[in-house]
Formats: structure tokens, C-alpha cells, sequence
């Protein structure tokens, strides 16, 4: 079977790649605002931690 | 053989390290499998049914996504008693990680569903039981994400969550035996013990694809806890060491 073969939804193209594609779409989606979301709270904490230190520090 | 002291697991400080850890493992099992699965989904499995022609390839995504919305909804549910048992604060945050990847696989569900509902039966929806249950499914998670962020204080958070999850629970027997309970549109469970309802490539490839998506979920929720955990444990000294050697 070739790939061209074994890909071609035919008629049901919509139906189907529109469920493949809706379902990498959402995973994708997650994953890169999950990043983000990591990223930014490391940021944030990262910043208190380091303020807080200081402060301690200094007193 | 040396005793495992599993709570201590449950404290944030020697969980957080521990989930980094097993985050890329999960993850890369969940690719594997993944496209292990589409392969035979697309190349072992029969090019088409003999009634609904390529749309029953639909089955290798919505039956797993189905799957997992009722599985993770239950697995918060059991987080969610275990935080009120044993008054753990990792359950409700481990019950919290989950919730938005539950929604998420309870939406496309739905939608899987409806674009194969379309063209096998004619319509994108209809108002049976099987469909409404798991749209109720939909809400519930919607619920309790949004109950969780309407309530400042993480403890009550965390009780008015749990209540809500064990309360909502009860809505997953009901999406499994509704085809059975009720006249519908829909198919009957696509798995029985003792029974033979499909070919063995099909049964492998939408178990392959369910598996993978199992594995992506314990990664994604184990991320969005970390970070949940970094947050709350600001305060403490063990988040500052880590701060400090850059290890967060």
C-alpha cells in the first residue's frame, strides 16, 4: 500500500483531517501555552526569591 | 527490603524534583507510541469499513479521547478524595493539573464525534443520552476549573473542588452505559471482554493511540503541577535553594 493510497480519506477527507487536525491542533496548543505559563511563574517566583534574599540580607 | 515511605512523596518538596525528572520520560513514551499508533491506524488497519467507508478511521481519535475524558475524570475524583482523607495539599493541585487536559480531551470527543457523526448518521448532534452525558462531562470540568479560580483561598479552593469532583462522578457510569441503558444513535462500547467487536489491528491501533495519549497527560500534568507547586511553596526555603542553584 502506498502512502498516497493509505492517506486518501476520499470523500470523508473533511470529516476525517478535520478530527486528526483539530486533535494535533489542541495538543500543540497546550503544550506551547504550558511553556509559557512554566516560563513566566520561574520567572516571577525566581525574581521574589531573589528580592527577598536581599532584603534579608540587608536587614 | 527497604520500607517505601510513599507519603513523602505527597510533600511538595520531594515530589517537585522527582516529577522534573520523569516529565521527558512520559513524554517521549507518548510520541512513540503515538505515531507507532497513527502507523497502524493508517497502514495496518483496512483501508475502509465496509459501511462507512475512511470515515471509521475517526475511531482510532475519538474513542481514546473519549476514553481518557472519562479516565481523567475519575482519577481527579480519586485525587480529590484522597486530599479530603488524608488532608494532603499535593491531591488537590495534582486533581487541579488535570482538569484542563480532561476538558480538553472531553471536547474533542465531542468534536471527533460530531464529524463522524455527520456523514455515518446524517447529523453533527443529536440530543441522546451518550452525547448530552458526556457534553455534561464538558461542564463538569469547565466547572470545576472555574470554581478553582473564583475562590482566593486555596484550602476552601481545594474542598468546594474536591466536593465538586466526587459529586460529578457519579456522571461516569452513566456516559459508559448509556448506549446500553437507552435507545441511541450511538454504537455500543467499542471493547468487551470475551467478545470480538473488531479486527485485531484496529483493536491495536485505537489501544496504541489511547496509551500514548495516557502517557501525554501524566507529562502535561505533571508540568502544570510543578509549576503550580513553585508557586505556592514560594515562601519556603527548599524553593529559595533551589532558586539559588538554578535548578528550579
Amino acid at each position: 500500500m502506498s502512502i498516497g493510497e493509505a492517506l486518501d480519506m476520499g470523500k470523508y477527507s473533511f470529516y476525517v483531517w478535520g478530527s486528526y487536525g483539530v486533535l494535533a491542533l489542541c495538543l500543540l496548543i497546550e503544550v506551547i501555552s504550558l511553556r509559557h505559563q512554566r516560563r513566566t511563574i520561574k520567572q516571577r517566583v525566581g525574581r521574589i526569591v531573589r528580592v527577598a534574599t536581599r532584603q534579608e540580607n540587608e536587614a | 527490603m527497604a520500607k517505601i515511605n510513599w507519603f513523602k512523596y505527597s510533600s511538595p518538596a520531594s515530589f517537585y524534583p522527582l516529577a522534573g525528572k520523569v516529565v521527558p520520560w512520559f513524554a517521549w513514551l507518548a510520541a512513540i507510541l503515538g505515531v507507532v499508533g497513527l502507523y497502524v491506524a493508517f497502514f495496518e488497519a483496512p483501508l475502509k469499513d465496509y459501511q462507512q467507508g475512511q470515515s471509521y478511521k475517526i475511531i482510532f481519535i475519538h474513542v481514546p479521547t473519549a476514553w481518557m475524558s472519562m479516565f481523567i475524570y475519575v482519577v481527579m475524583a480519586l485525587w480529590a478524595a484522597a486530599g479530603m482523607v488524608f488532608n494532603t495539599r499535593l491531591s488537590y493541585m495534582m486533581a487541579k493539573a488535570l482538569a484542563p487536559t480532561g476538558a480538553l480531551f472531553a471536547f474533542l470527543a465531542l468534536w471527533t464525534g460530531a464529524l463522524w457523526g455527520k456523514p455515518t448518521w446524517g447529523t453533527w448532534w443529536v440530543w441522546d443520552a451518550r452525547l448530552t452525558s458526556e457534553l455534561i462531562l464538558f461542564f463538569l470540568y469547565i466547572g470545576f476549573i472555574a470554581l478553582g479560580s473564583a475562590i482566593e483561598d486555596p484550602r476552601r479552593a481545594a474542598r468546594a473542588c474536591g466536593l465538586l469532583a466526587l459529586v460529578g462522578v457519579v456522571n461516569v457510569p452513566i456516559i459508559y452505559f448509556s448506549v446500553l441503558w437507552w435507545s441511541t444513535l450511538h454504537q455500543p462500547p467499542s471493547l468487551k471482554l470475551n467478545e470480538a467487536t473488531m479486527g485485531t489491528s484496529m483493536l491495536v491501533g485505537i489501544l496504541l493511540v489511547t496509551f500514548s495519549l495516557w502517557f501525554y497527560t501524566i507529562a502535561v500534568a505533571l508540568v502544570r503541577v510543578r509549576g503550580e507547586i513553585l508557586e505556592r511553596e514560594r515562601d519556603t526555603s527548599w524553593v529559595a535553594q533551589l532558586i539559588h542553584e538554578g535548578k528550579e
